[in-house]
């Protein structure tokens, strides 16, 4: 019976997100399965692998690495960098730390929040762009900055917006 | 093989969020196309400190110092300075330019009062290669200790240096080892805690990016003190570039053998493994980093039984942050009292500051303790851009406080910090002209508190709440008399009771900013007022029709389209549809626009 069941959701996730991405995630799992404590670990990749962390996803994670769901829905809830819906295609960070506030970020989300017409952690209707304010992203010399999939602009101006923005289209 | 010269390219976070890959990508092409790859050596180094310029390139033995390089510039450098030894002065760094020569960079004002300790090796070494770090002493410490010394000798220099936590707390550092020292308990354990969750500092990232092996050889140096043989280092996985970098230099230390099993043939064994977090400001508390490493939600605990007893999985550990570490090598190399002689009667040492916010040279720094914070901000950072009026700095991030001009001169050590209802904190310093309103910055630092608040207790959980609130209806004009007296409360409250660290410095922000800044409390309250101009239910922007020309460029600048007019009849703001951005304000050639 457990054997079953196990494929099942396997399947599911295979079906959701495809082979490649579920070996990549078994792989990681195989890697931490035997360190002690390393289940924030497993759940970073699953993360990253994933984009997000459905409930199937957690279920397996619970499965395989042998920790009740209670447990593991508690931390993807507790860290800021687990989500549990997916993001768009563009994720905008825009940094929300000390020197860019003080430097005027609180002017370039309303600028953002404005052009998209989305609210903090939404997600635009054609799953383009995310608005999701980081905390401090350690460039504060060249605040106020934001970071779009990686890529980091800095010295803004709600001006600017516009015009990066136009760059992912 | 020997170069005759190097070309140092910044490849902290600062300059590549800049663009200082493709300027050493660049740099390479063109020397190679100069034919002179065999003689000049590109390095990627560790941050400079002088992020504000960046991308910055360095080239030695000159000590040149090339800023804001773009990478079309680097043809001309290549040409000019590297194959004719003429420094091209139009791309210099202005303040190290002199009529007829070039200053080298240490005698800058940046970096004159500097003293780098900690930072010794970042911008001087290629933090990707470990031989790199072994010729400017890496690991050297580490065999000293391991072949000349005792447990007991290396706990007494430590305690000698007057080394005290450079995360926070300010706990002694030699005692916090002598004390998991003393454990019968085994195995014990070394963690590092590079959960730099501060917003506004970057000094452990600069560390960990710039020189990686200092913080691995201190965490064995601390490992054969207290009887252990495995570290942590608690790394945020917000920082990629960082977790690259330590991962390298594991890898690479472990090759060397100086990581691993029976290090310089000594017997003593000692590994490193990382452990990601995953956002969440309380790990930063030594408790709740605790309960993450061992893969669970990061909510902390009272306090005693200290980590020195029953830390990882239960056994002795010592937590030590990635500053305090880099500080160990040159400590054993040196003597504690070297370090001793460093700094004032009760904070010895040095300190690394992240200098942001409203000053010309943002940057990390690194300053003798000590150090008052006028020569920070004015002589190392170069004052406040735009010719405004400094205000306030911010120590300490949400934990910390703000210190008014009338305090500029209080010299930065742990005690004076503490006293002018500051705190030393990880390090961020944060500057503010006279355009910020110090209960928005308050409000800023609660709303920071609330949203990072684990929750495990009350007074944290529902005080920072309530706090947040009371300061959500000043900005918002509505506040009444009595409200600066329940916030005190609240506060009072709350310092006393929290459960840990971030809890109880909780209220400081707003502790702080009442002590120094009330009478801006005061305005919001009593006048309706926000004398910064900063909270925006309390101003509107307004044309003045008297001055105003009709000539649209407020329109066509206006972000959010909220300004209309017609030729030859004055433009009026649409107060509905205005984010109050002050664009307008800086455009108008002909000052018509302004704030009421």
């Amino acid at each position: 019976m457990q054997g079953m069941k196990e494929a099942s959701l396997e399947e599911k996730l295979v079906e959701k997100f495809g082979k490649d991405k579920v070996e990549k995630f078994k792989k990681s799992i195989e890697d931490y399965r035997e360190i002690p404590g390393s289940l924030i670990a497993v759940m970073n990749d699953a993360q990253e692998i994933f984009g997000y962390l459905p409930i199937e996803v957690q279920l397996f994670i619970s499965q395989e690495m042998k920790v009740p769901l209670t447990e593991i829905f508690g931390i993807s809830t507790f860290y800021s960098r687990f989500t549990l819906k997916p993001s768009g295609k563009y994720k905008i960070n825009l940094c929300m730390g000390t020197a860019c506030y003080v430097r005027g970020a609180a002017m370039l989300l309303e600028k953002i929040k404005e052009k998209l017409g989305i609210e903090v952690g939404e997600t635009t209707e054609d799953g383009k762009f995310s608005l999701e304010p980081t905390r401090c992203l350690g460039a504060c010399a060249l605040a106020p900055v934001m970071m779009i999939n990686g890529e980091v602009f800095g010295r803004l101006t709600p001006n600017d917006v516009d015009e990066i923005l136009k760059k992912f289209e | 093989m020997l170069y005759r010269s190097h070309v140092m390219v910044c490849g902290g976070t600062g300059c590549t969020s800049s663009g200082s890959d493709e300027v050493a990508e660049r740099f390479i092409e063109e020397i190679k196309k100069a034919g002179l790859d065999k003689e000049i050596l590109v390095v990627r180094t560790g941050c400079f400190g002088l992020c504000e310029l960046g991308p910055v390139v360095v080239v030695y033995p000159e000590g040149v110092f090339y800023s804001r390089v773009k990478p079309e510039y680097v043809p001309e450098i290549v040409e000019e300075h590297l194959l004719k030894g003429r420094p091209v002065r139009k791309y210099i760094y202005g303040e190290s330019l002199e009529e007829k020569a070039i200053k080298p960079l240490e005698e800058t004002p940046f970096f004159r009062k500097q003293r780098r300790i900690a930072l010794r090796n970042c911008g001087v070494i290629n933090p990707e290669d470990i031989r790199e770090a072994i010729a400017f002493d890496g690991y050297k410490a580490l065999a000293k200790v391991l072949t000349e010394m005792t447990p007991e000798q290396v706990i007494e220099e430590v305690k000698k240096s007057g080394l005290r936590g450079r995360g926070g707390g300010g706990f002694p550092t030699g005692v916090k080892w002598e004390f998991a020292y003393k454990q019968k308990e085994t195995p014990k354990y070394v963690v590092c805690n590079a959960d730099e969750g501060d917003p506004g500092a970057f000094m452990d990232r600069s560390i960990l990016e710039g020189d990686p092996h200092s913080v691995l050889e201190a965490m064995a140096i601390a490992g054969y003190a207290i009887g252990a043989n495995h570290g942590y280092i608690y790394v945020r996985a917000e920082y990629p570039l960082a977790v690259k970098r330590l991962k390298i230099a594991i890898q690479q230390a472990r090759e060397y053998g100086l990581l691993g099993k029976d290090i310089f043939g000594t017997g003593f064994d000692f590994d490193i493994e990382i452990r990601l977090g995953a956002g969440a400001f309380v790990c930063g508390e030594e408790t709740a980093l605790l309960n993450s490493i061992m893969g669970k939600r990061g909510e902390p605990r009272p306090r005693p039984p200290f980590p020195a007893v029953k830390g990882v999985w239960g056994k002795p550990t010592i937590i030590n942050n990635v500053e305090t570490f880099a500080n160990i090598p040159p400590i054993i190399l040196n003597g504690g009292e070297w370090f001793a002689s460093i700094g004032t009667e009760k904070s010895k040492g040095t300190k690394v500051f992240a200098l942001t916010g409203k000053v010309n040279n943002t940057g990390l720094i690194e300053v003798p303790m000590g150090t008052t914070l006028r020569e920070i901000i004015y002589e190392i950072g170069g004052g406040i851009p735009g010719g405004k009026k400094f205000k306030a700095v911010q120590i300490g991030g949400p934990s910390g406080g703000c210190i008014p001009a009338e305090l500029l001169d209080t010299p930065i050590d742990y005690d004076s910090l503490t006293s002018a209802g500051a705190m030393m904190g990880s390090g961020g310093l944060v500057v503010m002209d006279e355009d910020t309103c110090m209960v928005n910055v308050a409000k800023f630092f609660l709303e920071f508190t609330v949203d990072e608040s684990c929750g495990k207790c009350a007074p944290c959980r529902i005080g920072t709440k309530r706090m947040l609130e009371l300061l959500d209806k000043i900005t918002s004009g509505k506040g009444e008399e009595g409200d600066i007296e329940k916030l005190e409360e609240l506060a009072k409250t709350i310092k006393a009771t929290a459960l840990c660290g971030l809890g109880q410095t909780a209220p400081n922000p707003v502790l702080s900013t009442l002590r120094y800044f009330r009478h801006e409390y005061e305005a919001h309250i009593k006048e309706k007022r926000c004398p910064a101009g900063v909270c925006t239910a309390l101003l509107s922007f307004v044309i003045d029709p008297e001055k105003c020309k009709a000539c649209g460029i407020c329109a066509k600048n206006c972000p959010v389209g909220a300004i209309f007019g017609k030729p030859k009849t004055p433009y009026v703001i649409d107060q509905e549809k205005c984010i109050k951005c002050g664009t307008c304000i800086d455009k108008c050639p002909f000052g018509a626009i302004y704030k009421k």
